[in-house]
């Protein structure tokens, strides 16, 4: 009875053949997987599969080459836009990306962010902002929000002892290297279908030699947020979202 | 054609045989004594004639990992730097190693430790052939001895990483990276094309055909048992490479009494060493470890059977000499003579040393 709703013209979604089957090792309610999914269906429509190459961070998406039925390199950690700048020099016909987690990207890997933008590196960067480190146990980011707590600020973040939430995107903004800045999230329909659409640009843009695009997405870790799927959303988008606002920073 | 003697720096010889070794690209940051290497490329501006890329990165950690990035893209890539920005690098050096990445990494040694001082030394000796970064793993080490052997390491030392797919070390000093010799550069050797680079690197990240699965390119390895079995391919591979490329030179070792062990510009001194001892009566010979790892242990140890003893002559506080004990296992006496900070022993200082240490 309930395979006779399995025929080809009852079928409304089929996963793109970017992603492959492997099982992914995120949190169930993580963005990463949503991520992930965009950025395989937009390599899949613009048929970009063969020419792409993806870095991978160090952090919760380390094992991200394990999803994508792509050419990946695993960089060191923070090191991603030093190898993607290589790659996109030595391979100009390529489309070269970034994976990056807050840690790796606004932490350890600040000047090669900073630095990769700055020259106007033709590669996409996207950049994973749920203010905390995840794969280690839930320590306190770069971008963690002030009185958040962490298991390495339990008491909540102390502006006196640990600074400020670093808004690394507004940063890079006003960098002369760089051409498109976004901020999205992935946390409801709208802003999927929205990501997605930053997103193929970001990829549009490494062929158009105008600089560097960083699409950020505000992103939520219940299981680092120690909050049900649902909670999650409901507290990124009252309290994430008020230190990252979503939108476009920079299109030229 | 005749060959063209130039007149060349170490480092200009290095920067202009890395072009015409058919180099796709070089990453870089400024750092005394090795600074004309950069300096060399960006005035030549191969980009515009064989096509090299050549860039100046924000930092030692960012430009090897852009070697790392153009390596594991199947790219002949290459950095240089000295001593402290060598530190800076063995993170990524020891990703390298484990990836298993062909690439040049030139190390134009400056004295330490920490900042230093920017006079030559060999002091980073251990660090080249005995890890730097964390890990087992091997890096090939090249000591060149002249600003010829800059020139022609940095050709072979790009066949040695692509034919072992490992990455080279040349360990030079900055003494041969800043003197002036006589060079002739080797012949220019077209950048591989497409299909040469896929068929040299199927398992590079060039792009992923439908005919293949993806290439990954990756050092991270959870599961203890997979990971004991990358280190154990690793150790194989070293075997191998320990069996078939030890490079050495004798200099008047056939009826040596007295033997001198010395590399890179060391070994100059030594020759001449070994000639005002022997204007002297004294039957010195000298063997100059041409590559450091793999190490000559058998060509020295054969020697040590037929000599009193050895001084193993070194810009440092005692390095390689330890690589020279191990190979003599005690057999005839081994000592020490170096000068450190920078300074350059003489002849005249190594033969009073062989007196005072070995002949007594």
């Amino acid at each position: 009875m309930e395979n006779d709703i399995f025929k080809p013209e009852n079928l409304v979604y089929t996963k793109t053949p970017v992603l492959n089957d492997t099982p992914m090792h995120y949190c169930p309610g993580c963005s990463h997987g949503v991520v992930h999914k965009l950025v395989a269906e937009v390599v899949d429509e613009m048929g970009i599969q063969e020419d792409t190459i993806g870095i991978a961070p160090v952090g919760c998406a380390v094992f991200a080459y394990r999803y994508f039925e792509m050419d990946f390199q695993e960089a060191a950690h923070g090191r991603a836009p030093a190898v993607a700048t290589a790659i996109k020099r030595l391979y100009p016909e390529k489309y070269v990306f970034t994976y990056q987690g807050d840690g790796d990207l606004a932490a350890i890997g600040t000047a090669e962010t900073i630095h990769a933008c700055n020259r106007g590196e033709n590669i996409l960067i996207i950049f994973i902002n749920n203010a905390i480190y995840g794969m280690t146990g839930g320590q306190m980011a770069p971008t963690t929000l002030e009185g958040m707590k962490t298991s390495t600020c339990p008491y909540g973040r102390d502006t006196t002892i640990n600074g400020y939430p670093l808004n690394i995107t507004d940063l890079l903004v006003q960098l002369k290297g760089t051409r498109y800045i976004t901020r999205q999230s992935v946390h409801n329909a709208a802003s999927i279908l929205k990501a997605k659409k930053a997103l193929k640009k970001g990829f549009q843009n490494c062929m158009e030699k105008k600089g560097t695009s960083v699409i950020e997405f505000v992103s939520t870790c219940n299981s680092g947020w120690k909050m049900s799927p649902a909670k999650a959303n409901e507290w990124m988008v009252e309290n994430m979202f008020k230190a990252y606002p979503l939108g476009d920073l920079k299109d030229i | 054609m005749a060959e063209e003697i130039q007149l060349l720096k170490g480092n200009e010889a290095l920067a202009l045989a890395a072009i015409r070794s058919g180099a796709d690209g070089y990453f870089g940051y400024p750092i005394t004594p090795q600074s004309e290497v950069m300096e060399t490329l960006m005035a030549v501006e191969p980009w515009k004639t064989t096509g090299m890329v050549v860039l100046q990165a924000e930092s030692e950690l960012s430009s090897i990992n852009m070697v790392y990035g153009g390596a594991a893209a199947g790219k002949q890539v290459m950095t240089s730097s000295s001593s402290p920005g060598i530190s800076l690098m063995q993170e990524g050096i020891s990703y390298i190693a484990a990836c298993e990445l062909p690439c040049l990494i030139v190390n134009v040694q400056r004295g330490g430790p920490g900042l230093g001082t920017i006079q030559p030394s060999q002091s980073d000796y251990f660090q080249a052939t005995k890890g730097g970064g964390h890990g087992d793993y091997h890096l090939i080490v090249l000591a060149p001895a002249s600003v010829q052997e800059m020139a022609d390491f940095t050709v072979l030392a790009f066949d040695l990483a692509f034919k072992y797919r490992n990455p080279v070390m040349m360990l030079a000093d900055g003494l041969i990276g800043q003197m002036m010799e006589k060079v002739v550069l080797p012949e220019q050797r077209p950048r591989r094309t497409m299909e040469q680079i896929k068929e040299q690197c199927p398992w590079a990240t060039w792009g992923k055909p439908s005919s293949r699965k993806p290439n990954i390119i990756t050092s991270l390895e959870l599961d203890s048992k997979d990971m004991e079995q990358n280190n154990l391919r690793l150790q194989k591979k070293y075997k191998e490479i320990s069996d078939h490329e030890v490079r050495y030179e004798e200099f008047e070792t056939s009826d040596a009494e007295y033997l001198l062990i010395a590399f890179g510009a060391c070994a100059r001194i030594c020759q001449k060493a070994v000639e005002e001892a022997r204007a002297q009566g004294i039957r010195l010979g000298l063997i100059r470890p041409v590559t450091l790892w793999p190490f000559p242990y058998k060509a020295i140890a054969e020697q040590a059977n037929k000599v009193k003893g050895i001084l193993s002559v070194e810009m440092n506080a005692g390095q390689m000499v330890e690589d020279v004990r191990l190979a003599v296992k005690g057999n005839v006496p081994v000592e020490f003579f170096g000068r450190l900070g920078g300074i350059i022993p003489t002849p005249d200082e190594i033969v009073t040393a062989l007196k005072e240490k070995i002949i007594k």
